[in-house]
């Protein structure tokens, strides 16, 4: 399911899947924040792809490879946090 | 998946983590370098540069059914992470014929919504129902 990842010296990065990289100007910017992006039940999850580590190797995960089978994602505010 | 690189994230697990649940982490430690995935979902702290604490339920579908954010000093509840799991399955299971009332637990009474069940709940459901 998720690929091996080669790892170098620069710090994998991730990030949402179908994210439009067009230049920003000023006025674009303003706009997009005030568009609250909320996440809602009965909507579909973004998708995207993140480096990981599991059991002993880096991998590469992508939610959408997750289909068919329920997933629980967690965000946390750091690794070595306390509770 | 918090903003730690994967490099942190296997310290994290050799170190501390591995010492709490034996053979480490089973699941991917996931990396959100800048918190891009977490401004999508809705839990990334600016001011802070962390995420705070998400945790979403997402179907086979890839469709959200559930999420719950908590302020960093207050850990989740993985029992009820995994109540939700299992009243989720059983709705989805029933095809949206049965719903699970407050305080469900996996052998608990359903409901079944319908014409006959409007006004009727009391009958089938007691308070003492919603409490363990």
């Amino acid at each position: 399911m998720a690929e091996e990842l080669k790892v170098g010296c620069a710090r994998p990065t991730g990030g949402p899947v179908g994210e439009t990289a067009t230049e920003k100007t000023v006025e674009t910017e303003k706009a997009e924040k005030e568009v609250v992006r909320m996440i809602r039940v009965g909507r579909k999850a973004p998708d995207f792809t993140a480096p990981a580590y599991l059991k002993g190797d880096f991998i590469n995960v992508k939610l959408s490879d997750y289909l068919g089978k329920w997933v629980v994602l967690c965000f946390y505010p750091g690794d070595f946090t306390f509770v | 998946m918090s903003i730690d690189s994967i490099f942190v994230h296997k310290m994290w697990n050799d170190c501390e983590l591995s010492k709490m649940v034996r053979g480490g982490v089973p699941f991917p430690m996931l990396s959100d370098a800048g918190g891009r995935v977490g401004k999508v979902y809705g839990v990334y702290d600016e001011d802070a540069g962390v995420e705070t604490r998400g945790r979403f339920l997402i179907d086979p579908d890839g469709v959200v059914q559930g999420f719950e954010v908590l302020a960093p000093a207050v850990g989740r509840n993985v029992d009820e992470t995994f109540r939700e799991i299992h009243a989720f399955q059983l709705v989805r299971e029933s095809k949206g014929t049965q719903a699970t009332p407050s305080g469900w637990r996996p052998g608990k009474k359903t409901l079944r919504p319908g014409p006959e069940l409007v006004g009727n709940v009391w009958k089938e459901w007691k308070t003492e129902m919603a409490f363990d």
